[in-house]
């Protein structure tokens, strides 16, 4: 019983993260009828805002100590953060600290210019193109993103820490009547998946009870009838990208603590997300995050010891798996409509 | 000729007469010069644009044709790859065998894969493909072990058995060493060179093998596409609906394309094998796919000759553009001021050498948007601009017509 | 007993009853129009003769021979072509191309794998393909990209390519949909053509009362997804319940 609670926790902090890029992914799908590519790219981003903003946070000058002298004798020189001689070494280090939420803040106007660069500069022009040429040229601007990365921040993983509060594990099997130690659970994995809730809970009350929201599900089910009203769902759309953009954003920020970013992580999530889209259904909001969280909770039952004894290897295929077996028998996916990409 | 049309025809002709003289056009550079590093013609470079030459036009077969775009066409070349390897492990260090089996055992594997992932179509299609390739690349690097040999991958190695008689191949050492993969006694490895002046040429017989079976495989393109069979293709990916309606079945028209290209994959993977008697399972990974993708649409999706072309292109970018490093460009620029000299370094540094795959992104972002038809269209537009000059100037210069 | 019947056939969708009860007798070689008006049933009981649907009760006989179950390939290689309201034609390929598809499936069945014989060295199919472009009086069209052609044009294409396949039964789904006047009577004048020339039985849904009552021997007024009446032309203008149902609402 213990085993199963710790798979269903574990297969959490992976299915928010699948969730979240294909929530996004399916905003873009549903809104401009878009296949993105380059949506892991977003996600890489986001990521990489964090690692940008604590280089910021962190930038030094030389200050000699004179209390502390090298090995040779002569005044220590030692690097002082900026940010400490603005707000204090105690407020700044604490600001240091918590680095990775604080990027939130910076990351989302980032990541929504981003987005909206984006839309306006490339996809606006694929809307008619084929589905095929679509898939192909956020494919090379993913390569493109991908790049850039790599040639300023370079190959390796680079490490973003959690909060000091939020490193260590909670203890969550004594808490729920299990043996103690029987189910570890780390912090900031429970923050991860708390943020997820909150940041899915926004964007469907935003559809939902805005106007805007209304207008966009409106587009999402019916496009020209809509444009027929005279709303005008194009600036809309390029707001929805720029939203979705942010999503995977923000889903990158937050996941900096768990895996430590580095430039092929947004291919990696990619490809997993787009089978995670396709088994929610394509088209479908809910599918996405229902579809994202029952895969990551698959993901890590399947990697259980047991599991892995009486099926060896499953544990690297199962999503694949249930992808194939959903799409053959519930053509639509999960929670898919009619029509869509039915082409 | 051959039964192709003049045109086909002498497109045949010129494809083989660059194959056949590949050694000599792809070292331009005296072997001494400072432009000796973007001489391609070595061995090793060679083999690759042949081989990944086969691989895309075999994916074109099916993109190129029906409009159905796979991203899992790595997992029929690695299934090649591992194939051919057995072969050349139990059976006999003669590539033959090794090749033959590679493209069955590619086809009965694209066969299984396609008879599921061909329900669905469009971006199912895609998605598909991808996941069946992704669970190939998985279970080759973790449970399949015992056939893939998992991480560490697949060699030859002196206790295979290798059962058949000597001069077929067979036999477990020569001299006490591995074996070399060879054909009928002569190895893949060996050349013969010839300086001319400052130049060297190396003519390999790997890289001829590879180039024959490039020829035959593009032949057998160019057949496909003009015939009965390839209209049908070409007829699913216009109107599947009128298809039904006119009463044609497209889903055997697609299964038998579909497991044509993956034949095509699984000889280029065998032919890998046989070039280099090593095989591990990133070979299969999606990325290995993709890049058979960007091959076909950088040289001309559906055109012939292509494929071939994107081949050659990202082979010669991924080893010869991206050993250009800062030093060479302080070379090219140092006839310019220093400032101005520091300044294009900087300017061109992030796109060459290491950061090549940045060009390739933007070059192939450059083309699905403004040349859809690859590099092939790109050279027809060139050559209308051109006949339309020429066309001009004659108009002018006989004002009387 | 006629070519095609269609006894009790229904179909619903969810709460909505399409079709009910729905009898029709179509007889060789002649011209049957399935007029309506909109909503009246008329596309879903033509998608329920060629296969695309399944009618949830009923029975549909084409020649003796039941059509229901088997897929839309199979169906037209039973003898049944159909024209689509907006021309279903191969628009990337060219109009020989177009019209070679047909009588390449005429010939081979729904699949042959022919992967390596010179699509142009099969004398007789481009033979009988330039035959039937002569006949559709669009020759001079041959090398032309099919999607490049007029509506009209590919109206005409799309007939010839049903005719080049020799069917018993061609089907029209509101042929003239969407035509200027000029391109409507073309229409006109090549059914009536065709009529003429081949031993052909054709069924047509049809909207513009003009091309129904130029064309048709038998008519079926179809409303709220049931047969009113089956009768000749001429009665049908004069009958009251069609005034009522159709005619009176048109005009």
């Amino acid at each position: 019983m213990d085993a199963i609670v710790l798979q269903i926790l574990n297969g959490l902090d992976k299915g928010s993260a699948y969730a979240l890029i294909a929530l996004g992914l399916t905003l873009i799908f549903g809104t401009l009828g878009v296949v993105n590519f380059a949506h892991g790219a977003l996600f890489m981003l986001g990521a990489f805002c964090t690692v940008t903003l604590s280089r910021i946070l962190t930038l030094s000058h030389e200050v000699v100590d004179p209390t502390r002298k090298d090995f040779l004798g002569n005044p220590l020189k030692v690097d002082v953060p900026y940010i400490y001689d603005w707000f204090g070494e105690s407020t700044g280090a604490a600001i240091i600290d918590w680095a990775v939420p604080l990027s939130i803040l910076f990351a989302i106007p980032i990541m929504i210019g981003i987005g909206v660069l984006m839309e306006r500069g490339l996809i606006k022009h694929f809307y008619k193109r084929p589905h095929a040429d679509q898939i192909l040229v956020t494919f090379g601007l993913a390569i493109v993103l991908q790049e850039i990365i790599k040639y300023y921040f370079g190959a390796n993983q680079i490490p973003a820490p959690a909060p000091q509060a939020f490193v260590g594990s909670l203890d969550f099997g004594a808490l729920v009547g299990f043996e103690p130690g029987a189910i570890i659970y780390p912090y900031w994995r429970i923050v991860y998946f708390c943020f997820a809730m909150l940041l899915v809970g926004a964007v469907f009350a935003f559809l939902q009870f805005t106007t805007f929201g209304m207008v966009v599900r409106a587009g999402m089910a019916d496009r020209e009838t809509v444009g027929l009203l005279g709303i005008n769902i194009d600036r809309r759309f390029t707001v929805m990208f720029g939203i979705a953009a942010a999503v995977a954003g923000l889903a990158g920020v937050m996941y900096t603590p768990i895996n430590s970013p580095n430039y092929h992580m947004g291919m990696d999530f990619l490809v997993i997300s787009f089978v995670v889209v396709v088994v929610g259904g394509m088209g479908s909001l809910p599918g996405a995050v229902l579809a994202g969280f029952v895969l990551g909770i698959l993901e890590s039952f399947a990697s259980m010891r047991q599991v892995i004894e009486l099926l060896p290897g499953v544990n690297q295929v199962v999503i694949y798996l249930a992808a194939i077996v959903i799409l053959l028998t519930r053509p639509r996916g999960l929670l898919g409509r009619r029509g869509v990409m039915e082409d | 000729m051959l039964g192709l049309n003049k045109k086909d025809a002498s497109l045949l002709v010129v494809v083989a007469i660059l194959v056949v003289c590949a050694p000599i056009l792809l070292n331009p550079f005296p072997e001494n010069s400072s432009l000796a590093q973007f001489n391609a013609g070595y061995p090793d470079l060679m083999q690759r644009f042949v081989i990944f030459g086969i691989f895309a036009i075999g994916f074109n077969i099916l993109f190129g044709l029906t409009g159905y775009l796979s991203f899992g066409h790595a997992a029929f070349l690695g299934a090649g790859s591992y194939a051919g390897m057995w072969m050349m492990k139990l059976l006999s260090i003669n590539v033959i065998p090794a090749i033959i089996f590679s493209t069955v055992i590619a086809g009965v594997i694209s066969l299984a894969i396609g008879w599921i992932s061909l329900r669905r179509s469009g971006i199912y299609f895609s998605i598909l493909t991808l996941a069946f390739a992704q669970m190939a690349f998985a279970l080759a690097a973790s449970v399949l072990t015992p056939i893939t040999g998992g991480e560490t991958g697949l060699q030859t190695n002196l206790n295979d058995p290798r059962i058949l008689p000597e001069f077929l191949g067979g036999g477990s050492a020569v001299d006490g060493n591995i074996p070399k993969p060879s054909l009928f006694g002569i190895e893949m490895t060996a050349s013969f060179e010839i300086p001319v002046a400052g130049w060297l040429w190396t003519f390999n017989w790997g890289y001829y093998i590879c180039g024959i079976m490039m020829l035959i495989a593009f032949y057998v393109a160019i057949r496909i596409f003009r015939s009965p069979f390839g209209l049908m293709l070409k007829a699913v990916k216009s109107n599947q609906q009128r298809m039904n309606y006119t009463g044609l079945n497209t889903r055997p028209y697609m299964l038998a394309c579909f497991v044509i290209s993956g034949m095509y994959a699984g000889l280029a993977g065998g032919l890998m094998a046989a070039m280099d008697p090593q095989v591990g399972a990133e070979r299969m990974q999606w990325t290995a796919s993709g890049e058979v993708v960007l091959m076909t649409i950088l040289g001309g999706v559906g055109t012939l000759i292509g494929p071939v072309l994107g081949a050659g292109l990202i082979k010669y970018f991924e080893n010869i553009f991206s050993k250009i490093n800062k030093a060479t460009l302080e070379v090219w620029f140092g006839v310019f001021p220093d400032w101005m000299s520091d300044f294009f370094v900087t300017i061109v540094y992030p796109f060459i050498g290491k950061g090549w795959h940045l060009t390739l992104g933007l070059l192939f972002m450059g083309i699905v948007i403004f040349l859809p038809g690859g590099l092939v269209e790109g050279g027809q537009r060139i050559r209308k601009l051109f006949n339309r000059k020429s066309s001009d100037a004659s108009a002018k210069a006989n004002p009387a017509e | 007993m006629g070519i095609l019947e269609v006894k009790d056939v229904g179909k619903r969708f969810g709460g909505l009853q399409a079709l009910g009860d729905v009898n029709l007798d179509v007889a060789e070689n002649t011209v049957h129009a399935i007029i309506g008006p909109n909503g009246a049933g008329k596309s879903t009981l033509l998608n329920c003769l060629v296969g695309k649907l399944i009618p949830d009760t009923g029975s549909v006989m084409f020649d003796g021979q039941s059509v229901l179950g088997r897929t839309p390939y199979q169906i037209n290689q039973m003898g049944i072509s159909r024209v689509f309201q907006t021309p279903e034609i191969f628009g990337e390929l060219s109009v020989l191309e177009n019209m070679m598809i047909p009588i390449f499936a005429k010939r081979d069945g729904a699949f042959r794998l022919q992967g390596i014989d010179n699509m142009m060295g099969e004398k007789d199919i481009v033979e009988a393909a330039e035959k039937m472009l002569v006949d559709m009086n669009m020759a001079d069209k041959r090398e032309m990209h099919a999607a490049a052609m007029s509506r009209g044009d590919k109206r005409r294409l799309e007939i010839g390519m049903c005719l080049a396949q020799e069917p018993r039964l061609l089907l029209l789904d509101e042929p003239t949909a969407g035509m200027a006047r000029a391109d409507t009577n073309n229409t006109i004048d090549l059914l009536k053509q065709i009529k003429e020339e081949r031993d052909i039985t054709i069924a047509i849904i049809e909207h513009d009362m003009h091309v129904v009552f130029s064309l048709a021997e038998r008519i079926t007024v179809l409303a709220q997804g049931t047969p009113l009446v089956e009768d000749t032309p001429d009665n049908i203008k004069g009958h009251p319940k069609v005034r009522e149902a159709y005619l009176g609402e048109a005009a």
